[in-house]
Parts: structure tokens; sequence; C-alpha cells
């Protein structure tokens, strides 16, 4: 007898959604369709069957800041929000610059065992943007993914060492791009809004002059480069042209870059505070346009957490950063006009790619891990509790569409809603 | 109710506020200059960012009313041992302050207060965003010399991007009907201006006979124009208040500045005690509108 019997749903194939029933034992997809016979039975009528989602980027706060979060409230939070697998940002404490402190990571994840835990290596020791981390270590770990993420590794020589490095190791580059000068300590996108409110603002040239720098580079050293949450329209035009030029270049935005808009900020609510930071609607709008033509390669949340009393400050002295991991599904099926197969392109295919993981983002088929995310396009809801331990969502409170229901990890019902199936 | 910033307040409610300042004027002028209006009322002044004149101003406001006032500062306080500000007008609301006047360096610093206390705020400033009391005093200053604001040409010089004073005072400015010009190097201009209902100029020469009112800000000197003007020299070859351009101006046009003035760079010496300059009536002034937001705040009785 097999484990689940995912029953009365569409399967996303190879050949577009199907209805049929899956089959799943042994940790894989064991059936499809008429061979699908045994197992506990998972009401999916209305629901579509998919890959479990993969996110490029979050912000675990494990080891050294518990108290926002750590890799079991996160595991909770990614299962909930239909991913299977998360790329853990190696700014923590210390940060992620050896090969030890990765498998910590990694391991950490393992025991808790809800989905897999990817550890991502820092470039810089320390993410000083002064000296390469142990890029070897990192590597030898299991590391692909090379990021400073917080901070732009501002020095160009010292990134072209690395790419040269990564690039030999078959290594990924993710850059946060932000220049320092531009940047200037700026708090909100520099447009109409700040120059009203008067507060300090980052331009969109911050994080373009940056990526233009990085394309060079990634023809220099023929590095695989990815560009972290892109916020600007003109930074679109830049990876557009880079792609038709044959570089190596992926791309990945922010679900709230996709949703919200510098005027969020008029209200001076920290949780409207991240970087790069809500910008313009024709932004927004380039970010969608992008994200549904592919040139924007994956939806990344940039999942970061912050405990209230850090949040519930003056906005200019508030920490950078929100949630994202639970409301990203519904941001993207929200805002964007990606039918299903193209979310699951989006937020599985590709960053799995992207991230060369194996077990992930394959589309549904025999014999495959039973890595999935069982979703409903339809159901609206309002994100009001979040298994993460940090409430700073700028979607709380907000009607959303479409609603992570199951997920399987490898074989293993994790998260069911609660609603779900009653 | 609360008075956070301008935009909130349209026309006939700031007016009804300089007109209630305008009562208060005659208040200040008796031989004891104190009504009884807000007798009972406590305030309490939450100061971040120093302060000598908005602090006295508001003191001497509420004294004027027979109001309690608390005064705060984080310097000694358990600010420094690393209080939040949300615990620490929490902990002032606990001892029953029926108002809260607060300057912060952070834009909204305010606008939370008033959110987590509940009470009414006053903004005595916040970051570069607003300083709203400040713009009805100069709009009182402007109304009571000239009757009206409405057809003036008010210029605004200086480092208008960084500045609340120049924020709020567009504001009401232009609520009130007058015309607004911004002139300053373009470094010091605020950018992405779209919002804002005035025209800019780089060039104070080319309009300075133009204008009703010369309103210059001040020049962070300590900053000593680092990264925002070649140097000082310079600025105020361009854009100082010297006694040519003083000379230049219409015989009827005034000369304002919020103070502190940097006497020989934004305004020469000799003008800033010309009777034109009426740099101290917005001073007064400031007492008597901090009176009248006080006493529509707190719902004073007229006749008490």
């Amino acid at each position: 007898m097999a484990d689940y019997l995912l029953a009365g749903g569409s399967v996303l194939t190879r050949d577009g959604l199907v209805e049929a029933n899956v089959q799943v034992g042994n940790g894989t997809i064991e059936a499809i369709g008429a061979d699908a016979r045994s197992g506990e039975v998972i009401d999916c009528a209305g629901l579509i069957i998919g890959p479990g989602l993969v996110d490029l980027h979050a912000h675990l706060r494990e080891p050294g800041q518990e108290w926002k979060e750590d890799i079991g409230s996160a595991s909770r939070a990614a299962v909930a929000g239909g991913f299977t697998a998360i790329l853990a940002m190696p700014n923590t404490a210390p940060p992620t610059d050896a090969g030890h402190l990765a498998r910590y990571i990694s391991d950490r994840g393992t025991e808790v065992g809800l989905c897999e835990i990817v550890p991502t290596g820092c470039i810089t020791k320390s993410m000083e943007g002064q000296r390469l981390a142990h890029l070897d270590e990192l590597s030898d770990a299991g590391v692909t993914v090379f990021t400073d993420d917080g901070a732009s590794v501002a020095d160009a020589g010292l990134l072209r060492r690395a790419m040269e490095y990564v690039a030999e190791r078959g290594g990924l580059i993710s850059q946060h791009a932000e220049d320092p000068g531009l940047a200037d300590g700026g708090h909100m996108h520099e447009g109409t809004v700040s120059s009203w409110l008067g507060m300090r603002a980052l331009p969109s040239e911050a994080e373009t002059t940056i990526v233009a720098r990085d394309l060079a580079l990634a023809e220099m050293t023929g590095c695989r480069y990815h560009v972290a949450h892109v916020s600007a329209a003109a930074t679109v035009g830049l990876i557009a042209a880079a792609k038709q030029n044959g570089l190596p270049v992926t791309a990945e935005v922010a679900p709230h870059h996709l949703f919200f808009t510098e005027e969020a900020v008029r209200t001076m609510n920290p949780v409207y505070k991240m970087y790069p930071p809500l910008r313009s609607e024709a932004d927004a709008e380039a970010m969608r346009a992008a994200l549904e033509s592919g040139v924007i390669d994956a939806v990344a949340t940039d999942h970061a957490p912050h405990a209230a009393h850090e949040k519930d400050v003056p906005f200019e002295e508030a920490p950078r950063g929100v949630i994202g991991l639970e409301t990203a599904f519904a941001a993207v099926r929200t805002s964007t006009r990606l039918d299903p197969a193209a979310i699951f392109d989006r937020m599985s295919v590709r960053p799995a790619r992207i991230a060369g993981l194996s077990r992930h983002g394959r589309i549904p088929a025999t014999g495959v891990a039973a890595n999935l995310a069982v979703v409903d396009m339809d159901e609206q809801w309002t994100p009001t509790k979040f298994e993460s331990k940090s409430a700073n969502s700028p979607f709380a409170g907000v009607r959303l569409t479409g609603r992570p229901k199951y997920t399987f990890f490898e074989g293993a019902l994790v998260w069911r809603d609660q609603e779900a199936g009653q | 109710m609360s008075f956070l910033d301008i935009e909130g307040h349209d026309r006939t409610d700031l007016e009804a506020t300089l007109d209630l300042a305008d009562e208060f004027i005659e208040v200040l002028r008796r031989p004891i200059p104190r009504v009884p209006a807000l007798q009972g009322k406590t305030i309490a002044h939450i100061f971040y960012e120093a302060s000598t004149r908005t602090r006295l101003s508001f003191e001497r406001a509420a004294k004027a009313l027979s109001a309690d006032v608390m005064n705060f500062a984080p310097s000694g306080s358990s600010v420094s041992k690393g209080e939040s500000l949300k615990d620490t007008v929490l902990t002032l609301r606990a001892m029953g302050p029926d108002l809260m006047v607060v300057r912060h360096g952070a834009a909204g610093a305010p606008h939370r207060v008033a959110a987590w206390t509940g009470l009414p705020v006053i903004n005595a400033g916040d970051g570069a965003h607003q300083h709203p009391t400040q713009a009805l005093a100069d709009s009182l200053t402007i109304r009571t010399r000239f009757g009206k604001l409405d057809g003036l040409r008010v210029g605004i010089i200086g480092d208008i991007r960084h500045s609340r004073v120049a924020r709020s005072n567009v504001a009401a400015f232009t609520a009130l009907g007058a015309e607004v010009v911004l002139v300053a190097p373009r470094t010091l201009l605020p950018v992405s201006s779209a919002e804002w209902p005035v025209t800019m100029s780089e060039s104070l020469d080319e309009i300075i006979e133009d204008l009703d009112v010369v309103y210059l800000l001040r020049i962070q000197v300590e900053r000593g124009g680092a990264c925002v003007f070649p140097s000082l020299t310079e600025y105020v070859s361009r854009f100082g208040l010297t006694s040519r351009r003083f000379s230049a101006m219409n015989p009827e046009a005034v000369v304002m500045h919020p103070g502190p003035m940097n006497r020989g760079i934004e305004i020469a010496d000799s003008i800033a005690d010309d009777e034109r300059a009426l740099v101290l009536d917005q001073v007064s002034n400031g007492v008597a509108v901090r009176m009248a937001v006080l006493f529509r705040l707190l719902g004073g009785d007229r006749n008490g």
C-alpha cells in the first residue's frame, strides 16, 4: 500500500494540466492516472498538483538571531507557503563564510526534516567586502550560490576574483545590487513620495549601476551571475540585453515588488521598509511584465523576519526586510497574469535549475521525487497569522487569491492547510 | 485629533487657527499675559533633538494657557540605557499627560507616537519631513504684514531638500493662496518634485525683484556645505541675501528666516536687523500659533 493517493485534482505534467490521481509512496511519485490506486486519500478536488516551490532567497536567522526566526520556524513557514526547498542567505551571525558553517545549516535543515534547507555562502570573509571567503570549503560543503546579500560587493576587483574562482567551481554569484554611494544611507525609493516626506532615499540607479558593472565582469570571467531581488525597470533592460548577448545571467524578483509601490510608504509604516525599496508603479509593472516574459526567471521571497519590537519604531530607524514565505504564492497569483504552469515555472522549475537542485522543481512524473505543492488557484483569503516567528508582513490584512493547501516533502505530507479537506 | 502635518488641514481650518492666534497675540500683550483656558491640563514635551527656541516657545504657549508642562529629553534618561521610543512614550503616557509635543530626527516619529499612545500629538519637527507650527507662525507673520497671503510671491531660498521648514511652509503658503518659488543650487533643490506645488529657480538674481517675501533657510555651516556645494563663499555669492540683492528687492518686500541665522552667510549682517526683516515677529507669532493649536486640540473653553 502506498502512502498517499492525491485524488480528484489536476496535475501539472509536461502535457499541461491533466485531471488525474497521483500515488505517492517511498518518497516518490509512484503513479499518475489510472495506475494510481492506493494510499490514504487526500482530497484534491479543485486543486492543482505541481512541483514544490523553491525559494532562492530567504533569511533564516539561525545561527545568531533566533529570536527573529530559526531553521525550525522558517521550515514551517516554508512548507506552509508550498516550498520544499529554500536557500538560506549567509548573513547570519556568524556569516556563512566557511565550510563548517554551511554544513551546520544543512544539517539543521535535515534534523528539522520539513523541507530542504540549502545553504548559500558569503563571497567575502565576514561579508566585509575586503577578502574572499573560504570559497573552496564552501563549495566542498555543497554550496553553489555565493552572495554577500544585504550589501553589494562594492570592490569590482574583488568581485572579479570571486567570479573567476566561482566560475571554475561551476557556482553562481548572486548580487544584492546597491551602490553604497548612491544609496546614501537611504530608507526608501527616491521618487515623488520620498521627496515630499523628506526621507533620505535610494535612487533606482543604485541598483542599475551595479548590475551594469557586474554584467561586464560576468562577460569578462564567464561566471554565472544572478541578480537578486530586481526592483528597477532599468535593470530589466540590462538583464534582457545581457541574455540576448548570451551571457549566463539570471534574475529574481520579490513578491512585494510585484504587489506594492512607494505609495505604501506614505503611511510611514515600517512594514513597508525593505531593500531594495518599493519603487514606482512603472517599476512594479516592469517587474510583472519581466516575470511574465521570463526575462526575470524566478520569484524569490527575500523572507526577512524581524521581531515586533524591532520593527515597531519610526520608519527611518527600522531594520530592513519583510517576511514572505507564506504569502509568496498568493502574492504572485494575485498580482500577475501568470497561468498555473507559468507560476510553477517561475517559483519552482527555474529556481531549482538556477540553484542546481536535482530533487526539486521537477514536473510531476512517475519516479520523480515527491516534492509537491498542492494549491488552490482561486481561494480568497486574508493572511493574519504566520508560522514564522515574526509577523512583519506587508500582506497581513490584505485580501489575496490563491493558497497552498498541501505540501509533500520527499513523499511525506509536511503541511496541510487547516481548512483543507474538511 | 493631532497636528502632525500641514496637508491634513484645509484652508478654512488653517485660517481658523491663525484667527485664534490673532486673539492670543492680544492676550500676550496684556499686563498679565495668561488665561486659564487649559488649567488642569498637562502637556508632555518630548524632544529627541536639541531645540531651544521651539521647546521654549511651546513652553511659553502652554503656560500662557495655564497648562502644566512635563519636559523630557533623551540624554541622561532611560533612552541612554536603550529604551525604545515606544516604551518611552507609553511610560510618559502612564503619567497622565493630555497631549504630547514631539520632536524627533526620524520622519513620521510623531505619527507613530500618536498611534501608540492614542493621545493628541503636535509635531514639533520630524526629520526633514514637517515642522507645521513653524509654518503657522510664518503664515501668521506674512498675513499680519500683508493682510493676506493670496497672490503673494514667496521665495524660499537655501537647503530645501533637507528642510522640514521648507516642506511645511510650501504646504501652508500655497494652501493659503500664495505662490512659492524655490531657489537653490540644484543639489539643494528637491528631486522628483512633481508633487511640489511650486516653481524652481537656480538664480536668485533673476527673480529677487518679483518676490514679496524672501524666506531664507539656514545653511548647515557645521557641515561646511560638504558634498552639496563646493564652498560657502560660492553659496553666498549666488544665494546669500547681500546688501546688493536687498536693494534689488521690491521696497514693500520683507525678509524672513526661521532661525538660528548664520549672519554673513545666508543673510548679510545689516539686513538681519533691518525693519523689513521679520525674524523676531516670527518668534513672537510662534508662541501665539502654538497657543492656538494647543487650545484647539485640547478643546479649551474660550470664555474661561
